[in-house]
């Protein structure tokens, strides 16, 4: 087929990317070397909206052995331990196919873990869908919980945690991101730069076939009424034959057989090999006569652009083919060397003794296109002037009931029981949680991991957003007993062509790198999702961060459930009564406008630090942090998970009582202490600056407010766990 | 004592199941599907997974390894034999306990923690046990056992049922049972109380940390139960 500047803008790239190419290569493309530009050049693959922003965030630390640009991050977990974790959207497919997208977003994220030699330890994931009265909400979330769950119990790792929200304007875009940790001997860890002349390239894995052609295009396009059309574009997935690349890959890299490591994951065959060339500034030789075919007469083409799953791409060392062989044959693993490192710089592909494409490498990749889209600042909104006197009309035990059974604020168990959280046996903290906390097995250690979002607070103003995500997962590990170390971030956004959105994009990535530097707390992996939209509609701006952090001593880690009748429960952080974009302002007042809570560094890191430095004195009993629906929704649920009541204090603020108990001020947690312990607690608090509040003490199951407002845990229990059961009959 | 636990390609759980044996005072041994040998062994375990990805039945395939032939001859002479969740269904699938697994009722996996009535001691699994209910943890999609009836009346004459779901008082009832077993069935025996096979995971019960500790005293009896 001879190419042309229309079949070119049918691969999805500009007029101008394709006479970009046809300077850059001096000539025509043929149909395989367009195929292979147009999936080097998308949005998906090439971040050229994103890449000259993401340079700003801020990727360094004491702890960090791999920052963003590798297949995940690493950092340092001491005694010679690394952690491997990253997270990744799968959105598009997942809405087109919500089983299959969200099983391979699976997939994917736990491959680019293993590429590197460690072993997966923990799942996490953060979804949302429309409103929960949009028609294909249920089947969706169904689907997707489904997908998860296939994928990851098969695979032997467990979910320990995640986010669920609805809104609607995930009505015709939902959002599933996928995260992983893994773990690896500091000494032991692959990466994916080619090394060496003449080395064979070997494919293992499944064999390649017409599955997921175009999935990178289709993930950097917005969506039409014609989306059903794009099912074949997304791919399907084998979670068998995962774990046996996993273990397979696992033994061959306890040996020295490996130089680097690949898998194929968004545009398949084609990146995994350009990417490798292209760091080892090398040029890499494929015959795809060698590669193994699932279905007959695929062209190379289809070969190049397939997004099968559950493949990987090696550069051996010479010598070392049959000791590979012999590992893949016990799995039951295709396995074909299929190509050499050369020194061409070029990637050059034969098939039938015919030379089909021949491509210098930097064209693809450093070459690529970057733009600095134009993009509009946001104000941050006035506040809103909210009449007080409807507060009195509020009473707190209705106003709290609809809070805790609100979707966003009720319990997910429908969601988590569903996949597997306890297999490795090391979960130490299931879903339902602060933060998930696995054992790095056989140590004292743990992990805790968290993910979490705020699209209203960055829909807002996206500045503040950025930042508050931040910090809403590093109070979460706070919670558990966590020093919190590194993130992981999955930038989910509607069109970087609209300029609102672009700012949406530049103001949330400013707002996080600001927070991840005072808190020294890098980013060091993530990745970009753009058009989010659906006929021009695009989603609220949804920043996902993966917190992780690590607890020295797993026996000191923290729970939320309450512990001990007559224990205090402190509230630390001040309260000032921000309502605006609160869950109260927007479902019990209807009330959408206003800004987010003001997110106070200082604060954050000071408030969080020193309740560490209260836990590792043993202080603490129970610690839960404050977020949506305020201090009276975060204290249900200590209530619901420790089956105990509490006697609650009134304030004795200039505040209302509503504000009080439902603003969502931010740098807030909750904790419970031994009465004998509080001068003690007192003293350190108030030595370090830190605001707090003795809000009450705990009883027996009974939540008791004043003699009018009381709620036993049975009550407090049905409201939060009853709606998405039912929700789902 | 000396246990056995068997990888089959898709086992999950065999990590977990050694860590579970080792603990306990077991020397465990991992053996391959594709050997034709068994080592040595006082307790040969089917640890959970999704073997061959349970694309066929569960355990259907797997229940075809090189390495059952010596499971089921094990088996035959008296040798003790555990299969937990899809070593169950392997078990089933390869006829050493009667009945099948189907899936569960509501269609769904289910990750929890159970409570199981254990009514017959009069085995090596389960002698000198003190607790009557323990707390289990299941994690399965397809654990829903089913039988006919003229199997069930031979399982229940040969007091075949090793462990019934229950709530925490011992009640046997529809509502705590979580996947629709028939009469709440989570583990039965072969014939001679040598082979049991069943859905929860005593291997991930076995400290304070985790989810209970009730898959240390069923571990601990069991090694006294051998020694």
């Amino acid at each position: 087929m001879l190419v042309n500047e229309k079949i070119a803008i049918e691969h999805g790239l500009k007029s101008d990317e394709y006479k970009k190419i046809c300077k850059l290569l001096k000539r025509t493309p043929n149909i395989t070397e367009l195929g292979i530009f147009s999936a080097m050049w998308n949005e998906h693959c090439s971040y050229k909206s994103s890449r000259i922003h993401l340079k700003k965030l801020h990727t360094k630390g004491k702890k960090v052995i791999q920052g963003p640009g590798e297949n995940a991050g690493v950092i340092d977990i001491e005694d010679g331990d690394a952690l491997v974790f990253k997270i990744e959207s799968h959105n598009h497919p997942s809405f087109i196919e919500p089983y299959q997208g969200a099983a391979t977003g699976v997939g994917g994220i736990m491959r680019d873990v293993f590429t590197m030699g460690a072993r997966p330890i923990a799942n996490l994931n953060s979804i949302h869908f429309g409103s929960t009265q949009h028609k294909k909400t249920k089947n969706l979330l169904r689907g997707v919980v489904h997908g998860i769950g296939g994928y990851g119990n098969c695979m032997g790792v467990p979910t320990i945690a995640g986010q669920t929200s609805f809104d609607r304007s995930y009505n015709g875009n939902i959002l599933v991101n996928a995260m992983t940790l893994g773990l690896v001997k500091k000494d032991k860890i692959f990466y994916s730069k080619a090394a060496g002349l003449n080395k064979p390239v070997i494919y293992v894995g499944s064999k390649t076939g017409r599955d997921g052609i175009h999935g990178a295009s289709m993930a950097s396009a917005s969506f039409d009424e014609k989306i059903e059309e794009k099912k074949p574009t997304v791919q399907v997935g084998d979670p068998f034959t995962e774990k046996l690349l996993l273990e397979a890959c696992l033994e061959l890299m306890s040996g020295d057989s490996i130089i680097a490591i690949q898998d194929m994951g968004a545009a398949g065959l084609t990146s995994s090999s350009i990417e490798m060339a292209s760091k080892g500034n090398l040029g890499i030789e494929i015959n795809l006569n060698k590669v193994p075919c699932r279905e007959s007469k695929m062209t190379p083409y289809e070969i190049m652009l397939s997004e099968s799953q559950e493949r990987m791409l090696i550069v051996l060392e010479n010598g070392k083919e049959e000791i590979a062989k012999k590992i893949f044959d016990k799995w039951n693993l295709d396995f074909a060397v299929i190509g050499k490192t050369t020194n061409t710089k070029n990637i050059e592909l034969f098939f039938d003794n015919k030379q089909v494409a021949n491509i210098p490498v930097n064209t693809l990749v450093e070459n690529s296109p970057m733009y600095d889209r134009k993009w509009k600042k946001s104000k941050l909104p006035k506040k809103n002037k909210i009449n007080k006197t409807i507060f009195k009309s509020l009473k707190i035990k209705d106003t709290l009931k609809k809070i805790l059974s609100s979707p966003n604020v009720c319990s997910k168990e429908w969601i988590w029981q569903q996949y597997d959280h306890t297999v490795m046996g090391d979960t130490i903290q299931k879903p339902g949680g602060d933060s998930g906390v696995v054992r790095v097995h056989k140590t004292d250690k743990a992990i805790a991991a968290t993910v979490d979002s705020s699209a209203t607070y960055c829909w807002a103003h996206p500045p503040t957003g950025g930042k508050q995500v931040v910090c809403e997962t590093w109070r979460n590990l706070i919670s558990v007993g966590a020093k919190p170390i590194a993130v992981t971030n999955c930038l989910n956004f509607g069109s970087p062509e609209k300029e609102e959105n672009m700012g949406e994009f530049v103001e949330c990535v400013q707002g996080i790198s600001e927070a991840c530097k005072y808190l020294d707390y890098p980013v060091v992996s993530g990745n970009v999702s753009f058009y989010n939209e659906t006929k021009d509609i695009g989603i609220k701006p949804t920043p996902t961060i993966g917190g992780v952090g690590l607890i020295k001593d797993y026996k000191k880690m923290i729970t939320m459930n309450f512990k001990e009748i007559d224990n205090i429960v402190l509230v630390i952080g001040k309260t000032e009564g921000h309502i605006d974009q609160s869950l109260l302002s927007r479902i019990i007042l209807n009330e959408n406008n206003g800004p987010p809570p003001e997110v106070n560094l200082f604060n954050e890191k000071n408030n969080g630090l020193t309740l560490l430095n209260l836990i590792e004195k043993n202080f603490i009993k129970s610690a839960h942090d404050v977020s949506l629906g305020g201090i009276i929704t975060a204290i249900s649920k200590m209530c619901i998970k420790g089956n105990k009541g509490v006697q609650i204090k009134k304030p004795k603020f200039l505040i209302n009582e509503i504000e009080y108990f439902f603003a969502e001020d931010q740098g807030r947690y909750l904790i419970e202490i031994n009465p004998n312990d509080l001068k003690e607690v007192s003293k350190i608090l108030d030595k370090n600056s830190v605001h707090y509040d003795e809000i009450g003490k705990i009883i027996d199951k009974e939540m008791i407010i004043d003699q009018k407002t009381k709620l036993t845990i049975d009550e407090l229990k049905s409201y939060n766990t009853n709606w998405l059961k039912r929700y789902m009959v | 004592m000396k246990s056995s636990v068997i990888t089959f390609p898709g086992s999950n759980c065999d990590r977990d199941m050694d860590v579970a044996l080792t603990k306990f005072g077991f020397k465990n041994k991992m053996v391959w599907h594709n050997d034709q040998e068994l080592p040595k062994s006082d307790l040969i375990v089917l640890p959970g997974g999704f073997s061959y990805g349970d694309y066929l039945r569960c355990g259907s395939m797997a229940s075809k390894s090189k390495i059952m032939n010596s499971v089921i001859n094990f088996a035959k002479s008296g040798g003790l034999v555990m299969g937990i969740c899809n070593g169950f269904q392997i078990l089933v699938e390869s006829g050493l306990v009667p009945g099948v697994l189907l899936r569960n009722k509501y269609l769904q996996f289910i990750c929890k923690n159970v409570h199981v009535k254990v009514d017959n001691k009069e085995n090596t699994f389960f002698k000198n046990l003190d607790k009557k209910i323990l707390e289990f943890h299941i994690a399965h999609n397809e654990g829903n056992y089913f039988c006919t009836n003229d199997q069930l009346k031979e399982i229940e004459d040969n007091n075949q049922i090793a462990i019934y779901y229950c709530d925490q008082n011992g009640n046997t009832n529809d509502q705590i049972n979580p996947n629709g077993s028939i009469k709440n069935i989570a583990g039965i025996f072969n014939k001679e109380k040598n082979v049991l096979g069943m859905m929860p995971h005593p291997e991930r019960m076995i400290d304070e940390s985790l989810s209970g500790e009730d898959g240390s005293i069923f571990f601990k009896n069991l090694l006294n139960n051998i020694k």
